[in-house]
């Protein structure tokens, strides 16, 4: 794993945009809340056009070849880029964790490939331990009791934890209090969920269960992923609790 | 008991596990009290720097297993000095026969067994059963399992599977135990018929935890103190041990025995430490007559020359199988055979051939709670990740997907496909919309994301045009 400081500096750099193709399509409003927070900052955010995935889908079933034929796409879309910021640890950890691995000994691509790790950042990161940010200035139209979803690879990947708290203990209109078991998975990875459905689903129900007996209204995390997995098991369980996205709580766009 | 590799019915199994609500409720509650107990065992309350302690661990087993036939070839000079014998064996079945062959130039008949997950893998008392003898499981979880002619579900806790209600009927059933669910009386009841066992024995088979190189000892932890009766007590003593036991130092093992028991029951140590050097001495009060160690190879040299050689500096602990998500739904059995959890998932297919247990590398969220808990830091989810690729180098996937994939990565290298497909995805799931605005059936293989949780449909606009229409616009 790369540490944070062992990697360039992004103080006044320009930050590009990986928005990552599920808040791309599915979530849009995540990208907006992402590039809003940082412009807020001072910070100038451009979107490389020709970005698609980071290759997980198919590097996390096996499929390496094939993973690292997209992940050439992302070197070709950012390879321009000073920083590349994501909301997403899952995606930045494919790229930071296994990019280097992925493209080992590859004569041509090798050097990109690990330029382009070492200046990807999740959001949180790139706030508090790139930017030196601890309060964004936001604050929630409404009230709420909130709880943190620690999302696996943001956690365990890049090890983020602190981060979305010390932003989030700034967010005005927030408490936050303790999800039991905020560390456990949630069931999703990627394929997993489909290809296990009922595995996957059991540990869906033991997460659902967790948050039923949470006091916040909202629980909070990182990656869309997750968050898809854990409101549709919501959804289906017709609780009144949702799941939403990091960036949306500090943009203050969540009613 | 047959331990016959049932890696490939992972999913099936899995599924009834997951419906079996005594499973739920005994799985439950063993991993989670397991779990509550490592992490006080290893918090800073009880250790100074959990982290050092971790390195210096794995850097302990890392090196042993560099140094591997050196260290074996010092071990057995120092313990045959002292009167042991060591006997090697390349696979199972050489394994067995050595046991065997000892068991028939004593004249034994009955024997009394330690736990050990070795002589599971090689299926031993099946082999002895076969040969005409007598083999009785002393560790209380082990002879429950025995007597219910099942195997262990757990690498530490062999009847996690199992609520204390159920261990009632099974000595009730098998042994005439007048009814009782308190654990005292059931323990007592065992003791009182295992005590007998050990003394009519006239052979004792243990495991190791540890081979200790600089001295030539064996060493097992264990709380029940079974493990020294039949080390003690019958006049031969035989030890199973995988070659990887091997460590180099008496300062390693104390480095190894601080961590093995706060990882896998939350002790600081556990109740013996016993450590087994050779027979007795003629100024011993007590000890076997004979002692032999085998040394059980078992495809574990050939792993050790590949990239999974890690996986061999596994202490079975059991750490990762207790903070498992999918582990604590689906239990050990679910996994196929004799190692389960996250190491079971990777070193089964490595002993066995991936293609005989090809789910078991996708048995994963790839949450990384395994590698956390790892007392020396084995990269678990890095290693199920390779076996998929092995998987999918030696076409073992099904050919659907492996046509999904490929269209996947075509269309993600392109961005005007990846617009298309978006595109064309937005129409199809918003067209599929239940009246709360959700998807609730899907078609194909994302039926199965279905089956179990609701989809949210595509944005009406990708982020990719709402940015074109934020640039035009400003």
């Amino acid at each position: 794993m790369t540490t944070p400081h062992e990697r360039p500096s992004v103080q006044g750099k320009r930050a590009s945009l990986f928005v990552t193709c599920i808040v791309d399509m599915i979530y849009p409003h995540t990208g907006m809340s992402t590039v809003e927070i940082l412009e807020r900052l001072g910070v100038s955010v451009d979107f490389p056009e020709a970005q698609t995935c980071c290759g997980q889908m198919g590097f996390n079933a096996g499929y390496r070849d094939e993973a690292k034929a997209v992940a050439k796409q992302f070197i070709r879309a950012f390879g321009d880029s000073e920083v590349i910021v994501s909301p997403s640890g899952s995606c930045v950890a494919m790229v930071r964790d296994y990019y280097p691995q992925l493209f080992r000994d590859d004569a041509e691509w090798e050097d990109r490939a690990l330029a382009v790790a070492a200046r990807t950042w999740e959001l949180s990161e790139y706030l508090v331990d790139g930017l030196g940010i601890t309060d964004v200035g936001s604050k929630l139209p409404a009230p709420h009791t909130a709880a943190i979803h620690d999302a696996c690879h943001g956690l365990r990947g890049l090890g983020l934890k602190q981060q979305a708290r010390t932003l989030l203990s700034h967010v005005g209109n927030l408490t936050l209090i303790d999800l039991n078991g905020a560390d456990q998975c949630c069931g999703f990875g990627g394929l997993f969920a489909v290809k296990m459905p009922e595995v996957s689903g059991a540990m869906l129900r033991d997460k659902v269960t967790n948050i039923t007996a949470c006091a916040a209204d909202l629980i909070i995390t990182g990656d869309a992923s997750c968050l898809t997995q854990m409101n549709g098991g919501l959804h289906r369980a017709q609780s009144g609790k949702r799941v939403v996205h990091l960036a949306d709580v500090l943009a203050g766009k969540v009613e | 008991m047959s331990l016959e590799l049932k890696a490939n019915a992972f999913q099936e199994t899995a599924i009834s596990a997951i419906g079996d609500i005594q499973l739920q409720t005994a799985l439950d509650r063993g991993t989670t009290n397991s779990v509550n107990g490592r992490i006080r065992a290893m918090s800073e309350a009880e250790v100074t720097d959990a982290a050092a302690l971790r390195a210096q661990a794995r850097a302990a087993k890392l090196r042993a297993l560099r140094k591997l036939p050196d260290l074996l070839e010092q071990f057995e000079a120092k313990v045959t000095a002292r009167g042991a014998t060591v006997l090697w064996a390349e696979d199972a079945a050489e394994c067995n026969r050595h046991v065997i062959d000892i068991a028939r130039r004593h004249a034994v008949k009955s024997i009394v067994k330690g736990k050990s997950m070795a002589t599971e893998e090689t299926n031993l008392n099946h082999a002895l059963e076969e040969a005409g003898l007598k083999v009785v499981e002393t560790d209380l979880g082990e002879y429950i399992v025995q007597l219910a002619g099942e195997t262990p579900s757990h690498i530490v806790m062999p009847i996690i599977h199992k609520t204390r209600e159920q261990v009632r009927d099974i000595f009730v059933d098998r042994l005439g135990m007048a009814p009782s669910d308190s654990p005292e009386e059931m323990t007592k009841f065992a003791r009182g018929i295992l005590r007998q066992e050990f003394l009519n024995a006239d052979m004792g088979i243990n495991g190791a935890n540890f081979l200790l190189a600089e001295t030539g000892h064996a060493v097992i932890v264990t709380n029940e103190g079974n493990g020294r009766m039949c080390s003690s007590l019958p006049r031969v003593h035989v030890i199973v041990a995988g070659i990887e036991k091997i460590v180099e130092s008496v300062e390693d093992f104390g480095t190894l025995v601080q961590l093995l028991p706060r990882s896998g029951t939350g002790q600081r140590l556990t109740v013996y430490v016993h450590m087994m050097g050779g027979p007795a001495r003629p100024t011993d009060p007590d000890g076997p007559e004979h002692m032999y160690i085998i040394l059980l190879d078992n495809g574990r040299s050939r792993i050790r020359e590949t990239d999974y050689a890690e996986s061999l500096a596994c202490i079975r602990c059991g750490a990762c199988l207790n903070i498992c998500p999918v582990y604590q739904n689906v239990g050990g059995h679910a996994y196929g055979w004799v190692y389960s959890g996250p190491i079971g998932a990777v070193v089964t297919p490595l002993l066995n051939g991936i293609h005989n247990a090809a789910p078991l590398p996708h048995a994963s969220s790839l949450c990384g709670a395994c590698k956390s808990a790892c007392p020396v830091d084995i990269n678990i989810p890095d290693m199920l990740l390779r076996l998929r690729g092995d998987l999918v180098k030696e076409g073992n996937t099904p050919r659907t997907l492996t046509a999904g994939i490929k269209a996947w990565a075509t269309t993600m290298q392109s961005p005007r496909l990846y617009a298309l497909a978006g595109g064309a995805a937005k129409v199809a799931t918003r067209l599929a919309r239940g009246k709360d605005g959700m998807v609730h059936t899907l078609p194909g293989l994302l039926g199965n994301w279905t089956q179990q949780r609701d989809f949210p449909p595509f944005a009406p606009k990708s982020f990719h045009q709402l940015w074109k229409e934020r640039q035009s616009g400003s």
